[in-house]
């Protein structure tokens, strides 16, 4: 593109100028440069996570900088997974004391699936009154629930844990669930603008064809809806998974805490001076898994869906 | 951010973003409809559409919106208004709140560790915002120039996609004074070494460390996708012109980009002034308050003393704070208008 454009070179006397020049430039040399500087940033914690959970962590402290593993064991995830024995645990310096984890899998399982499949689902709904369907007072009403984006969470995290306290429903998956599941701007926002942008005429066609409104928001709105809704369904998802302050406030009992939290206790509530990094990082794998899956099953989706929220 | 009623649907706009996404409808999902006949019908009914089909959609609309209109109000509505009620309130949890007037704020002007809480966090802001802006945006244009491989662009996002408690788990595992591999090295080379979360100046700057390391890929991705608007004619008519790369850069691109940078500066100003969990993973405010943060200050204030109305004017503040700043910086940069149109 360069070359053919720029005046006085197209008389050059190499066969290939292009291809020479595309990779023996300078700049891109520099550039390539910083890019790996920039993946080995990226990626090298992710590396040490796996180095140091396959580690036995006693003797971590002999070796800390060997970029392998030291003393090589699936020791930590089997503490982690509640499989090794007190005597094994402490063998390898763990604390001996049980996380249970799978259980704290099921409920940021629960958490998030239960809060995404509600979130979307409404925000669909809401999505095509906002867009499709022709009221009086539409715009009004839209332009106030968007108001939302405005308000920062930290305001309304507090009051909202006052209310769901009065309701009872603290430890509960009611009350962790509950306040993101019925409303969230950003989602409501995203479909909405996508809905406003289907073309009439399938629409209209239905309608002389004698559907109404709800039967052509399930049988042609929905369907050809599915590519954002399911990008907005794994970023709705990913959130959950990875929430910490609201699930901090409302739960304190292993019964409905999330993975997220379970970490950050597990951390505190080594008993040893010298915490079980081993362990930790295994865990921390194994909590991080689900989105590595994720990442690996829509990969694409997910860096194409960067640019569709981000340019709203 | 900016948010504009749109037009009616009836004259259809193309998807916000069809020139940066490739999440496109899937024509597929059709129904089988006669197109040509159900057009020509549609044409002569249109006229008399709107009125009819506004008294049928009505109560539809009504059901369908139920769910995000109780969730605004219930969850939205309702707690801002009583957090700003709370705010001028004594209210300790287990005993109503009782109205105090002014007393909070009174209390929080003459509050040391407010300030100092405000100018961690102001601290916090500005060196997220500079090196996190600065490098996503360079990651971004170098990205867009030599590769198109979207293989990269997946592997910088992955940070973004595990939590804030794991990021910062590895990071103080990684940081660690003793055993740490990021410490270690730093000793082989300079021979000094580093308190990283321990010392009183290091603390934040490691924190916006860590913070920046999570979010600059989803932000090189967000200014990639600005990138991608851009017509390459119009670099090509620069070079014609004899512009350098560096010359481009500054004439061309920056300008150009000026809307999305504005918004990755703002998302990353809201998210900065709320940092919070990679603060209570790792040095929870300390130490001796050095990286006490706003919302660190308003959770203890809370949960750990229990002051709940002090907290909520804590948390007043700290919108009105988000407000002013987004909106300065939102008309400072007139961030509706690109260049480009």
């Amino acid at each position: 593109m360069a070359v053919t454009l720029a005046p006085g070179r197209a008389a050059t006397a190499r066969p290939r100028p292009r291809k020479n020049r595309r990779s023996l430039s300078p700049g891109r040399i520099v550039a390539w440069t910083y890019l790996g500087i920039v993946v080995l940033i990226t990626l090298f914690p992710f590396y040490w996570i796996l180095r140091t959970a396959l580690s036995n962590n006693y003797k971590l402290s002999t070796h800390p900088s060997s970029p392998l593993p030291v003393g090589f064991t699936w020791g930590a995830f089997e503490r982690v997974l509640g499989i090794a024995s007190t005597a094994d645990a402490q063998a390898q310096g763990g604390s001996g004391a049980a996380i249970n984890i799978a259980l704290y899998l099921r409920n940021s399982l629960i958490y998030a699936s239960v809060q995404t499949v509600l979130i979307v689902l409404f925000a669909s709904a809401g999505a095509y009154a906002f867009s499709r369907l022709h009221w009086r007072g539409r715009n009004l009403v839209f332009n106030i629930l968007i108001t939302a984006l405005m308000v920062p969470s930290v305001f309304t995290l507090l009051p909202n844990f006052v209310f769901v306290k009065d309701l009872g429903l603290t430890n509960t998956f009611a009350g962790l669930i509950l306040p993101g599941a019925l409303f969230q701007a950003f989602t409501l926002f995203f479909l909405r603008q996508f809905m406003l942008g289907l073309s009439n005429e399938v629409e209209e066609a239905a309608i002389l064809d004698g559907a109404g409104p709800l039967r052509i928001f399930f049988r042609i709105v929905l369907p050809m809806s599915s590519a954002p809704i399911a990008t907005v369904s794994l970023l709705m998802f990913v959130n959950a998974w990875n929430d910490y302050f609201w699930p901090l406030l409302i739960t304190n009992s292993q019964d409905v805490e999330p993975l997220t939290l379970a970490l950050g206790v597990f951390k505190q509530s080594s008993p040893q001076a010298a915490p079980d990094w081993a362990g930790l990082m295994a865990a921390a794998l194994v909590a991080a898994l689900p989105m590595l899956l994720l990442f690996v099953a829509f990969g694409k989706r997910i860096v194409n869906s960067i640019g569709f929220s981000g340019l709203k | 951010m900016v948010v504009t009623s749109q037009g009616e649907p009836k004259t259809p706009t193309p998807p916000p973003s069809a020139a940066v996404t490739t999440t496109a409808t899937a024509p597929g999902s059709t129904p089988r409809i006669r197109k040509t006949r159900s057009a020509r019908r549609a044409s002569r009914y249109a006229p008399t559409r709107s009125a009819a089909a506004r008294r049928r959609d009505l109560p539809v609309a009504l059901l369908l919106i139920i769910p995000s209109v109780v969730g605004f109000a219930v969850f939205y509505a309702y707690p801002t208004l009583r957090g700003i009620y709370l705010s001028f309130t004594d209210f300790h949890v287990l005993t109503p709140p009782h109205w105090v007037g002014l007393a909070n704020f009174h209390q929080m002007f003459g509050d040391d560790v407010f300030w100092h809480s405000l100018l961690v966090t102001v601290y916090f802001v500005i060196l997220a915002v500079v090196f996190g802006t600065l490098a996503s945006l360079v990651t971004a244009v170098v990205l867009h120039r030599v590769t198109k491989s979207s293989a990269l662009r997946g592997v910088i996002l992955l940070p973004f996609l595990i939590s804030n408690v794991i990021a910062a788990l590895v990071w103080q595992w990684m940081l660690d004074p003793s055993l740490g591999v990021v410490s270690l090295v730093l000793q082989h080379l300079t021979g000094h070494s580093i308190l990283f979360f321990g010392s009183s100046a290091w603390a934040i700057p490691s924190l916006a460390a860590i913070s920046i390391w999570k979010w600059m890929g989803y932000y090189s991705l967000l200014i990639f996708a600005g990138l991608q608007t851009i017509p390459s004619t119009i670099y090509e008519a620069g070079r014609v012109d004899g512009a350098g790369e560096v010359q481009m850069f500054r004439r061309l691109t920056v300008p150009l980009l000026r809307p999305i940078l504005v918004m990755v500066v703002v998302l990353t100003v809201i998210n900065s002034f709320q940092v919070f969990d990679i603060v209570q993973v790792t040095t929870q405010g300390g130490p001796a308050n050095a990286s006490n943060v706003l919302q660190m200050y308003i959770y203890s204030k809370a949960f750990r003393q229990f002051d709940f109305g002090y907290a909520a004017t804590l948390s007043l503040a700290l919108f009105a704070l988000l407000i002013t700043v987004t909106f300065t910086q939102l008309r400072l940069a007139r961030a509706n208008e690109s260049d480009l149109s």
